[in-house]
């Protein structure tokens, strides 16, 4: 984002003064300029101007041969007489003894001098220290050394860099001479707002921030005329979404300056200071000017060039070596400046509004430049350098949208300072080629603001904004007709407008009223009963956590999952945040058990953990029907749209390891087991309000993974799975490093809370009728489930069996291989009488027979 | 020895007399036993001479009986307050002998906790509620056009490249993990716009689960939680949805908190604002603040005016009903709120992090 260097600022805007960069920062805020960062060029003093006085070649035995140099910097000098040991044999004049490397100077040359206690860039603290036999007291700076450019070729010798001798003093602060004391403000532009990618632009909302007055940059007069200059064509026979690709084309020709003319030092700094290198005086100078208006700028070496340039869509297969010396294969939407070396617009000599091509760039031999200043389609561009990944500080503002009165005036600006620091000639007439359509005004009523912001503004208030921030408004009665400025492109229609108002009116002077809603429905069943089932599982003991969705493709394998499982339908990130893992998770278990891990890893012991999300499954049904943007919808829209989504349902899911109770002073260790994660997934039924069938059969492209297969649990509700539970299959344990006998359930939330959605329980009286209660003790062949002779027992009572409950089992000799007993504690009651002994006897016959007709049950 | 003599009336007084200062000497509840069988046993001299009373003539029987009766009752009198004195006495003795070490550990299954960003959604939901909103959910992994197209990102505008997406394999799609939870506000403006006919204005909060591509470190995770408001109905300002912050604000942080809203960009809201807080650290206080960057200010979420595309996307006319709406962290906000200096506390699932909070927040 735009680093603002202050003093940049401050040309085009009085800054408030005595104003802290904080202080701008904050005005900056007030009008929606964020600021990301104050820099400075993290230069710290002294750093100071010297002269060498004296300069004594001494060779090294590494071969290297160093200078050591006294130097005359004023007031820092050390007092005249031996210098500091080991320099102490000889009596020298007032200065310092330096040790400098660098050959590009003489005596009496005036120098950049850093002494002991500075600071430079890196930050690299400076001090005295013995080196090459000498005591060297800093250091001669070179451009790099203080962050001015890439030039360390040499130590800066500041007549060189274009200072007079008469202005410089030995002790005077280099600080200020160079710039360094520049302070930067970086700021967060948003997308709505391309022209605050200028000094221009975030002058121009200072001044809207404080009322400070406001020069515009880009008012300098263009010279000469517009006419047959350069021939530019404009041939786009493929707008992108109706847009030609470019609407402004402005070429001027600057003949004759020196390509070995620098660029002076204070656009040096405040470039570096922008955050862009020094490149040549060619090309400092456009991107001085894109930093300064926000219109990027090319530079052609005009020799390079044959008429005419054409504005062209690519043509398949072509390709393009850009600036930065890589080869593009380019796309049929990028939009190329070409000139017809070879005929007509066969060369490519760059992608518009992005970068420009190696063969036409200016060189060290360039004495002819043709400068364009154009205006592209923000769509092309912003599409082009994302193709190729190639974000320029040209594609950033265009795709932002650039101001259309600028080419000519940026233009301009670029070709005076080209002549000011090289020389040369500026050609009376230039290109413009100029297709850009009027801007529409655009009506609003004057309360318009009032009615959306809530502050009764008078319309002088409203106008007065409007104006400041450059539009052209008419009053016609209670209706303003508003132009927008050129530079204003993102104010599409009269909301735009309203913001203007009410940012320039400021934020802080709207008053704060709490609107009444409608009386509301409060939370749905869902919401009720999700909080319900959160909430009971976390007072049984478990804690909840929240993972990320996201998995790798052997987590699949790790939990045993066979080929043709539902659960490979797998979902895949285009783009996940670690290759390793691109897939979204199928089930909440396959990432919860990462959770145990890390529990376990810490030192916990037993871990019981729950989570309540989504995991997501299904095929993708297909393409997304096309997009609906700006206009409405209908029904069948929305639920094509909701048909392509794949399947998201909610869920609860948790994981038990270790001891469900710890051993203590007061009894013994209960390890978690299967029957908790059948327990857990009761508490969820009552919190739902529904009973689920259990067994242990799987349906087709089902399986029982990641549970062990003898001791999990089945949920059906009406037929369909919705649930899991058991112990964790003792390979999967393996797999993930989980404890062995870990254990686990997951259930399907949604349809659950379906089921019980405007299910209205309806009471049963409460019998106070006295209780009758009967022991059997069946016994049965080991495969009979419990639960079903249970049912049986139930159903045989015909409505007098309250209650039935198994409490106890026992296998061994006594009742013989491949059986079991099942002891049932059975309540019974009725609900007018108490019942008699022989009432109680008919319904123990009753479940005795049935038991032994259903399940060969024969009473102990 | 003979036999005491119910007619003996000196005799009977000391028998009773010795029978009240036995029972007053027993010291236990056994000793008092002792005393009573021996002094009101079968073999005791007053049970003795009550059976003598049989063979005594009808004047004696009637003198007889009336001594004997006063003597036991006086017996039964004292027996009864000694009892339940030595009673109490050994009950209290009990109770402190079978005192226990109360500071002994009492529970051996551990705690269970709701984890913080849900309980935080929830409180969140719940002043909403109580103001009559109703809380409004829709999918994670969502189209593409209630993400971004219904909330006016144009398709090729940079605005869709500041928000870093999670597409599904394949691009086209057009799916992807849901980058706020705006498309709910969507979604539930299609599905009550026929209430605003009936005079009904919406408003909703959407709380939920969203995704965006950045690395977790300590201020950042790729799956976090927003709860975001809207509000549609005829005659809503900025001052309304401004009231509303300094609620919500309020509510979640004290009386004494402060907002202040600042111009923003976002394609679904114009005007647009970031909100701030006061700094809770420092308070606008200290230039070297580090909480709040010596601006004396913290972000704590988006909003705006609704812009009239996205009302357009719902089929509601801008013309008749204008919109708020806002959208804040749920992380950022228990980072302030509970002093939470490291996202990835939230993220790793280490259960002494959510047991600090237990079951509400």
């Amino acid at each position: 984002m735009p680093k603002i260097p202050l003093s940049w600022l401050a040309e085009s805007v009085a800054l408030v003064p005595d104003a802290t960069p904080v202080d701008i920062a904050t005005s900056l805020a007030r009008v929606g300029l964020e600021e990301e960062g104050i820099h400075g060029s993290g230069v710290e003093g002294p750093l100071v101007v010297g002269r060498v006085m004296s300069l004594v070649k001494e060779e090294q035995s590494n071969g290297k041969t160093i200078n050591y140099c006294r130097v005359d910097v004023g007031e820092f000098n050390d007092p005249e007489g031996p210098g500091h040991k080991p320099d102490n044999k000889v009596e020298y004049p007032s200065s310092k003894g330096i040790v400098c490397g660098a050959h590009n100077f003489v005596e009496g040359d005036w120098v950049v001098v850093v002494l002991p206690g500075a600071t430079l860039p890196g930050p690299f603290p400076i001090s005295g220290r013995k080196t090459y036999g000498h005591w060297s007291d800093g250091m001669i700076c070179s451009s790099r050394e203080l962050g001015l450019g890439d030039d360390h070729t040499g130590i800066i010798v500041l007549t060189e860099m274009g200072f007079s001798a008469s202005d410089l003093t030995p002790g005077q602060d280099a600080i200020a001479l160079l710039g360094l004391d520049e302070k930067t403000i970086e700021i967060n532009v948003t997308p709505d707002r391309g022209y605050s990618f200028s000094i221009r632009g975030v002058a121009r909302e200072y001044a809207h921030a404080t009322g400070a007055s406001f020069t515009d940059p880009a008012g300098l007069p263009v010279t000469g005329a517009a006419g047959e200059g350069f021939p530019i064509l404009i041939e786009d026979e493929a707008p992108v979404r109706g847009n030609v690709g470019c609407d402004r084309f402005v070429a001027r020709v600057v003949r004759g300056f020196d390509p070995s003319a620098s660029s002076p030092t204070w656009m040096k700094t405040r470039l570096e200071a922008a955050g862009m290198r020094s490149i040549s005086l060619a090309v400092d100078v456009t991107n001085y000017v894109m930093l300064e208006l926000g219109q990027p700028l090319h530079a052609y070496d005009l020799g390079t060039l044959t008429a005419p340039i054409v504005v062209r869509r690519a043509r398949p297969a072509e390709s393009i070596v850009t600036l930065d010396d890589a080869t593009r294969v380019l796309h049929g939407e990028d939009l190329l400046i070409t000139d017809s070396e070879g005929g007509h617009a066969e060369r490519a000599i760059g992608i518009a509004g992005v970068m420009g091509g190696a063969l036409t760039e200016v060189s060290s031999s360039t004495t002819d430049v043709l400068l364009e200043g154009a205006h592209f389609d923000p769509i092309t561009v912003a599409r082009t350098a994302r193709r190729h990944k190639l974000g320029s500080e040209a594609s950033r503002r265009f795709e932002r949208a650039v101001d259309t009165a600028l080419p000519p005036v940026a233009v301009q600006r670029a070709a005076n300072l080209l002549v000011e620091f090289g020389g040369g000639v500026i050609e009376e007439v230039y290109t413009d080629v100029d297709n850009v359509p009027a801007v529409e005004p655009i009506e609003m009523d004057t309360d318009y603001p009032s009615r959306i912001v809530g502050v009764a503004y008078i319309a002088e208030q409203v106008m007065d904004s409007l104006e400041q921030v450059g539009c052209e408004v008419e009053r016609d009665g209670e209706v303003l007709i508003i132009t927008r400025p050129t530079w204003r492109a993102d104010l599409e229609g009269p909301i735009n407008l309203v913001e203007e108002v009410a940012r320039l009116q400021g934020y802080e002077g709207l008053p704060s009223v709490l609107p009444v809603a409608p009386p509301g429905r409060g939370y749905t069943h869902s919401q009720l009963v999700r909080k319900s089932v959160a909430r009971s599982l976390a007072e049984a003991g478990l804690t909840q956590v929240l993972t990320y969705p996201f998995i790798s493709e052997a987590r699949l394998d790790e939990v045993m999952l066979p080929e043709d499982d539902v659960r490979r339908d797998v979902i895949r990130l285009a783009n996940p945040i670690s290759a390793e893992q691109p897939l979204l998770r199928t089930a909440i278990l396959e990432t919860l058990v990462d959770a145990v891990k890390v529990n376990l890893g810490r030192g916990a012991q037993d871990v019981a953990l729950y989570e309540t999300g989504r995991a997501y499954l299904g095929r993708l049904v297909g393409a997304i029907p096309a997009t609906y943007s700006g206009t409405s919808i209908t029904p069948d829209d929305v639920e094509a749209l909701n048909e392509a989504i794949p399947g998201q349902v909610r869920r609860v899911a948790g994981v038990m390891s270790g001891n469900k109770i710890a051993a203590g002073w007061d009894g013994h260790a209960t390890p978690w087991k299967w029957t908790d994660a059948l327990a857990m997934v009761e508490k969820v039924e009552r919190a739902c309000g529904v009973v689920l069938e259990i067994s242990n059969e799987v349906g087709e492209r089902q399986s029982t993974a990641p549970f062990h297969p003898g001791r999990v649990a089945i949920y059906r509700l009406e037929g369909q799975i919705v649930g899991v539970a058991g112990e964790v299959h003792p390979k999967v344990c393996e797999n993930l490093g989980l404890p062995a006998r870990t254990v686990a359930f997951e259930l399907l939330l949604d349809p659950l809370i379906d089921e019980s959605e405007g299910v209205l329980v309806t009471a049963s009286p409460v019998s106070g009728q006295v209780l009758a209660k009967e022991d059997f003790a069946f016994v049965v062949s080991s495969d009979v489930a419990a639960g079903s002779l249970v049912d049986a027992v139930i159903s045989a009572g015909d409505g007098l069996v309250e209650d039935a409950r198994v409490f106890d089992v026992y296998t061994g000799e006594q009742i013989g291989e491949g059986k079991k007993s099942l002891a049932i504690n059975v309540r019974m009651r009725d609900a007018d009488h108490t019942l008699s002994a022989d009432e109680v006897l008919e319904v123990r016959n009753a479940i005795i027979a049935a038991a032994g007709e259903k399940f060969g049950a024969v009473l102990r | 020895m003979t036999d005491l003599s119910p007619l003996d009336a000196a005799g009977v007084d000391a028998a009773v007399e010795a029978a009240l200062a036995a029972f007053a000497a027993a010291s236990t509840l056994d000793e008092l036993k002792e005393a009573r069988l021996a002094h009101t046993g079968d073999k005791a001299p007053l049970t003795l001479a009550n059976r003598q009373i049989g063979g005594l003539s009808p004047e004696e029987k009637a003198q007889a009986g009336k001594a004997m009766g006063a003597a036991r009752a006086a017996m039964g009198r004292a027996l009864a307050a000694r009892t339940a004195e030595l009673e109490a006495e050994r009950d209290a003795r009990v109770l402190v002998e079978e005192a226990v070490d109360v500071t002994l550990p009492t529970s051996r299954q551990q705690p269970g906790a709701r984890h913080p960003i849900e309980t935080m959604q929830e409180r969140m939901c719940d002043l909403f509620v109580s103001m009559g909103w109703e809380v409004a959910e829709g999918p994670e992994m969502e189209a593409e056009w209630f993400n971004f197209d219904a909330l006016n990102f144009d398709p090729d505008h940079p605005a869709r490249e500041m928000q870093d997406t999670f597409f599904i394999d394949p691009p086209s799609s057009g799916l992807l993990l849901r980058t706020h939870t705006s498309p709910v506000q969507v979604r539930a403006a299609l599905e009550r716009r026929d209430s605003l006919e009936g005079g009904r204005g919406i408003y909703v909060v959407c709380p939920g689960k969203t995704f965006r591509t950045d690395e977790l470190d300590a201020t950042h995770t790729p799956v976090f939680h927003q709860i975001e408001g809207l509000a549609i109905d005829k005659g809503l300002t900025m001052a309304h949805l401004k009231g509303t912050l300094d609620h919500f604000a309020r509510a979640l942080f004290g009386p004494d908190a402060i907002t202040r809203l600042r111009p923003a960009f976002f394609p679904f809201t114009e005007p647009s604002a970031e909100m701030d807080l006061r700094c809770f650290v420092c308070g606008g206080d200290d230039a070297a603040c580090r909480t709040c960057r010596g601006t004396g200010w913290i972000e704590w979420g988006g909003c705006g005016m609704t812009h009239p595309n996205v009302l357009r996307a719902a089929g509601i006319d801008p013309e008749k009903y204008t919109a708020f709406a806002f959208g804040m962290g749920i992380e950022r906000t228990l980072m302030f709120r509970h002093n939470v200096t490291d996202m990835r506390d939230m993220v790793e699932g280490d259960v002494r992090f959510s047991q600090q909070f237990g079951m509400e927040i």
